[in-house]
């Protein structure tokens, strides 16, 4: 197996809670909290989990949009060193933020109203100092082309721009540093079903030309399942499972990963009141003071009590079967349901 | 203001490729592709009638002021104390006095009459004198742009020395339409030297205050809050009366503007740091980062042309606070003094109800206050309502 | 599926080629363009469609709430709540007294933000209180014991304790079953639900419509529920109309639309959807180009430019018919016209 292109060790992320007049912290929102994770070159990692479960922040982690609490994030560069980009100082991190990009969710805020598609795909160029004047517009037009617009483009504002035709904008500032290591943040959320199947084939595509490796993070079980070959699953800022996409849409190890399969509606009236959904209540802990032990065990329908809430007795993510790992105190014990194929 | 109120060129005409779908299903207003913001901006403000209006009136207020020397009769220090309280005259264009049509400007003079009770001088149109008044006559020597020195006037009597009281005499024997004309220009450029001082202040406290953010915000958003609750009328009074009263009036000019700016910047240094709180976290800004924007970029290519629009309506904004402040102190006697003109110096001789009531055209510096004010803030609401386009 | 009331003389709604058009500075925007569709009692209708194709702007023609400058200008939208003749509601004044009764009495509507519907200065309870005395008749204790019950009926355990919540204190899913507390306070024949889970997680969004789907085999009221995902519609619809730039383009049985669509669009929309268990790297069929925008729709069928089946010099020309094609069903289509396209073969 070829070295892994980053390794994530013990990550955390924590945000002060402030109260009262003077903003005295009164605890902490521990939104990654010890994350272990690693992505191998030319692969496609998805990352799941319910809103406020820390998989964005994970990824702004890893971008150092934020910066960790504490833990590693070592990235393998295309020299084959080692960084950590956890701790790496300003000026180094320019230089790995030209292999390390990221797309955003919102194709509307994410580009700047005041600047044409030319400036906006142009300014990692600029910055970077890789190319000026007319060279840049060049491979400007040449990466707006290979993203399916037309360099008819260049002087055009992005309010003339659909969701979908942002969203590629927004692939093409990302991909124009020729980066290694590409962070997709719900980048299909916000679009149309018609829509969302094009981003998604492009940026497949754009990672068989590039040899790119993506970290694409997103709520959408059924897209994730279509687009990755991994998927870590997250709870309340932990992973509770990692499994190939094949391995882990039909054979959970962990009950939230049972659960949240089933939530998924399926396009076909006749699986309607099969029975096989699980319901989870509604409310999420609260991630400022998350319950002891397991801290799934609040929602958990196997949870056994004097077994998964001890405190001090969360479980780890452990291997359970080759290349599967599940962090459940009971996953032996469990014969949990994934999804069976719609019939077609 | 400039940039702004001529639109941008447009790179490449044509219809926009694939308009937007619409983010809420009503319908959106759907620009042209490749217009600017700036155009955009343009676009809507034009759509604003009062807006439009205002800002002719603004500018038409503007060129006055900048012009003064030229289009006044005569210099703000010119007097004559024979003629006090002098009513307006009318400017005829055609003499038939002679039973022929006589071509050419002229305006009666006066003859002086005695009030038999109160035994008071007072002024009467007299029909039978004659002065001539021409375009383009010598009088007063003044400097365009304080530069170069002229003494052609757009009109005024032929004699320099004739009386000529288009809008009336004040209590000193002064042409009131001169003295208007020379205060519009002490009371129009107080609003932009003050309102550029509070801008300073404002944008950079405020910019600091919202970028930096942490402990800076803090401090700083206590200062404001410190001056916003002083009342402001009692602290221009006081210092306006700590002037010391030998200084000259080009020093209290300034010194006046600097005690007005002092209030007026804590508005903007909060409008400013709103934006940039909020802008901080849009998505834009982190991708600016990401590509590796320096600091400096980011906030001034990235940020802070994302506000201009926003900014330069909350200046617009407040330039007529800065009018209004002015003519109250000055009408109070604490601001502005003579040699110096402006509005509220003039609004002075308004003060007594029978200075009113022998002269009720004293009361003209008034009309121009609020013609200005009322014009700058349509053009302020304008500039707001478009400052931006993309939302409804 | 659930017990269907005994019929009356026609459907419940019947909306009957409904013109909704928005009178921009820009020009004229057919948001809604000739749309028919009716409810029958006690059934739920879903409109599904993607940004821009009209659906939440027919669902609030309904009530009278199209925002300016939106204007509903042609067609007739008939309500027939009991034995009487029916209403039409697009020839009611949005502000009458009789729209308002219908209005959160007799229709009642759930919109898509659950956060940001319910004011975050006054308690959930108050809210809700507030919403039935306006249509019942009731004290306020007696509205304040319909309300526990409301809350408890909607499924948020300790209703007692939540009636003094502020929404900010709750969960989004949470929200959105006060929202429909709210809007059951009446016993409404008809709710109107506008995207009411696409704000909510997937564990959140099975579990309201879990609740939608109870509360109406108890109630027997008939529901018009708006969304894009057709996930969603295969778990709670009846019937689907499917709309694609302000028209409808295809009807039918929820069976048929999934499982024999008729249509090109239904059909690119349904092969788009990644379907699960398919494995990963599946490539996913693609319909060509966006949305247009409504107030730039293509003359002829709204949808040749993007359609592998268009016929040039039909399809880009003329309004397509809305042909019958099954018991209930129609396909706004030539391919199904026989008259139009001789032998041209149905893909």
């Amino acid at each position: 197996m070829t070295a892994p292109i980053l390794v994530v060790r013990n990550l955390h992320v924590r945000f002060p809670v402030k109260r009262g007049f003077f903003g005295r912290t009164v605890g902490h929102v521990r939104a990654v909290d010890g994350v272990d994770l690693t992505i191998r070159p030319g692969e496609t990692l998805g990352l799941v989990g319910e809103s406020g479960c820390g998989k964005t922040t994970l990824g702004r982690s890893i971008a150092r949009i934020i910066t960790p609490t504490s833990g590693e994030i070592l990235y393998r560069d295309a020299a084959g060193a080692d960084v950590d980009l956890a701790t790496a100082p300003n000026y180094e991190l320019r230089e790995l933020q030209r292999q390390v990009r990221v797309v955003f969710q919102d194709p509307f805020s994410s580009l700047n109203p005041r600047m044409t598609l030319l400036q906006i795909v142009g300014e990692p160029l600029r910055n970077h100092g890789v190319a000026t004047g007319s060279e840049l517009e060049d491979r400007v037009a040449g990466m707006l082309q290979r993203v399916g617009l037309s360099p008819k483009y260049l002087h055009r504002y992005p309010h003339a721009f659909s969701g979908g035709e942002r969203q590629r904008v927004n692939i093409a500032r990302a991909l124009i540093l020729e980066p290694r290591l590409v962070i997709a943040d719900e980048p299909v959320s916000a679009l149309d079903v018609s829509v969302r199947a094009q981003i998604l084939n492009l940026l497949r595509d754009l990672q068989d030309e590039f040899g790119l490796t993506y970290l694409f993070i997103s709520h959408d079980l059924s897209v994730v399942e279509s687009v990755c070959d991994r998927v870590a699953v997250m709870y309340l800022g932990r992973l509770v499972e990692v499994a190939d996409t094949g391995d882990l849409y039909t054979r959970p190890r962990h009950p939230y990963t049972e659960a949240l399969l089933s939530a998924v509606p399926r396009p076909d009236p006749r699986l309607r009141d099969s029975g096989r959904r699980i319901r989870l209540a509604d409310d999420l802990p609260d991630p400022a003071d998350p319950p002891p032990g397991c801290t799934f065990h609040t929602r958990c329908r196997y949870a056994v009590a004097g077994t998964c809430d001890v405190p001090g007795g969360a479980p780890v993510l452990a291997q359970t079967a080759h290349g599967h790992r599940a962090a459940c105190l009971r996953t032996n014990e469990l014969d949990l349901a994934g999804i069976e194929p719609d019939p077609v | 203001m400039t940039d702004l109120t001529s639109p941008a060129p447009l790179h490449e005409p044509g219809p926009p490729p694939e308009p937007p779908p619409a983010a809420t299903e009503a319908a959106e207003e759907r620009p042209k592709g490749t217009a600017s913001q700036r155009s955009l901006v343009w676009w809507r403000f034009k759509q604003h009638r009062l807006a439009m209006a205002g800002l002719i009136v603004t500018g038409f207020i503007y060129l006055v002021a900048v012009f003064a020397g030229f289009l006044a009769p005569f210099s703000s220090s010119t007097f004559n104390a024979d003629y006090t309280y002098a009513p307006p005259q009318r400017l005829h264009i055609v003499d038939r006095s002679g039973g022929d049509w006589d071509w050419g400007l002229f305006v009666h003079g006066y003859r002086s009459v005695v009030d038999d009770e109160t035994l008071e001088l007072t002024f009467e149109i007299d029909e039978s004198q004659k002065i001539d008044v021409g375009l383009f006559v010598k009088g007063d020597e003044y400097e365009i742009f304080g530069l170069i020195p002229w003494d052609r006037h757009l009109i005024g009597p032929t004699n320099p020395d004739d009386p000529m009281y288009l809008l009336g005499g004040t209590r000193t024997g002064h042409d009131l339409l001169s003295r208007m004309i020379h205060g519009t220009t002490v009371s129009m450029s107080i609003g932009l030297v003050g309102v550029a001082m509070a801008f300073v202040l404002g944008v950079t406290l405020g910019g600091v205050s919202g970028y930096v953010g942490g402990k800076t915000d803090l401090a700083i958003q206590r200062l404001v809050e410190f001056f916003m609750s002083v009342p402001s009328i009692p602290l221009w009074l006081g210092l306006a009366a700590a002037l010391p009263p030998d200084w000259g009036s080009m020093q209290r000019y300034f010194a006046i503007t600097t005690i007005l700016a002092v209030i007026a910047w804590t508005d903007l240094a909060r409008v400013v740091r709103g934006r940039f709180l909020s802008l901080r976290n849009e998505e834009f800004v982190t991708s600016a980062r990401l590509d590796g924007s320096s600091r400096r970029r980011v906030i001034f290519r990235h940020m802070m042309p994302s506000f201009s629009s926003h900014l330069i309506a909350s200046v617009t904004l407040s330039i007529p606070g800065m009018i209004l402040a002015e003519t109250s102190l000055s009408f109070l006697g604490l601001g502005l003094q003579a040699p110096v003109v402006s509005w509220g110096v003039l609004l002075q001789d308004a003060q007594n109800i029978r200075a009113m009531a022998t002269a009720p055209w004293l009361l003209l510096p008034g009309l121009c206050v609020i013609v200005a004010v009322l014009a700058l803030n349509f053009v302020g609401d304008g500039l707001r309502d478009a400052a931006d386009p993309y939302k409804r | 599926m659930s017990a269907a009331r005994p019929d009356h003389d026609g459907p419940l709604l019947e909306i009957d080629g409904l013109a909704t058009r928005f009178f921009t500075r820009e020009g004229t925007v057919r948001a809604v363009d000739g749309v028919s569709l009716s409810v029958p009692r006690g059934a739920t209708v879903c409109v599904v469609g993607e940004s821009g194709c009209g659906k939440s702007v027919t669902a609030r023609s309904v009530l009278g709430l199209v925002d300016e400058p939106g204007r509903i200008v042609g067609g007739r939208i008939l309500w027939r709540p009991g034995d009487g003749d029916p209403v039409d509601l697009a020839a009611l004044d949005p502000n009458s007294e009789r729209m308002r009764r219908i209005r959160g009495g007799e229709i009642s509507m759930v919109f898509q933000e659950p956060m940001a519907s319910l004011s975050p200065m006054h308690t959930v309870g108050s809210q809700l209180v507030e919403a039935i005395r306006l249509h019942l008749p009731l004290g306020r204790a007696e509205a304040h014991d319909r309300a526990v019950d409301l809350l408890r009926r909607v499924g948020i355990p300790r209703p007692e304790e939540r009636m003094d919540a502020y929404s900010f204190q709750l969960s989004g899913g949470m929200c959105q079953r006060v929202m429909i507390a709210i809007a059951l306070a009446c016993d409404p024949a008809l709710l109107i639900a506008d995207e009411p889970t696409t704000a909510l997680d997937v564990t959140t969004q099975a579990r309201i419509i879990d609740l939608l789907r109870d509360l109406q085999a108890q109630s027997g009221m008939s529901m018009l529920f708006i969304t894009h995902d057709l996930g969603v519609v295969a778990e709670i619809a009846d019937e689907v109309v499917v709309m694609y730039l302000g028209t409808v383009v295809e009807r039918g049985g929820v069976d048929e639309i999934f499982h024999d669509p008729k249509h090109p669009y239904t059909r690119a929309l349904l092969g788009s959807v990644p379907r699960m268990g398919a494995g990963s790297r599946q490539r996913l069929t693609t319909i060509r180009g966006t949305v247009p925008h409504p107030s730039d729709r293509p003359a002829g069928c709204p949808f040749h430019p993007r359609c592998d089946a268009a016929v040039a010099g039909v399809c880009d020309r003329s309004d397509p018919p809305d042909v019958p094609v099954g018991p209930g069903r129609t396909a706004r289509c030539v391919l199904y016209d026989e008259a139009a396209v001789p032998a041209s073969g149905v893909v």
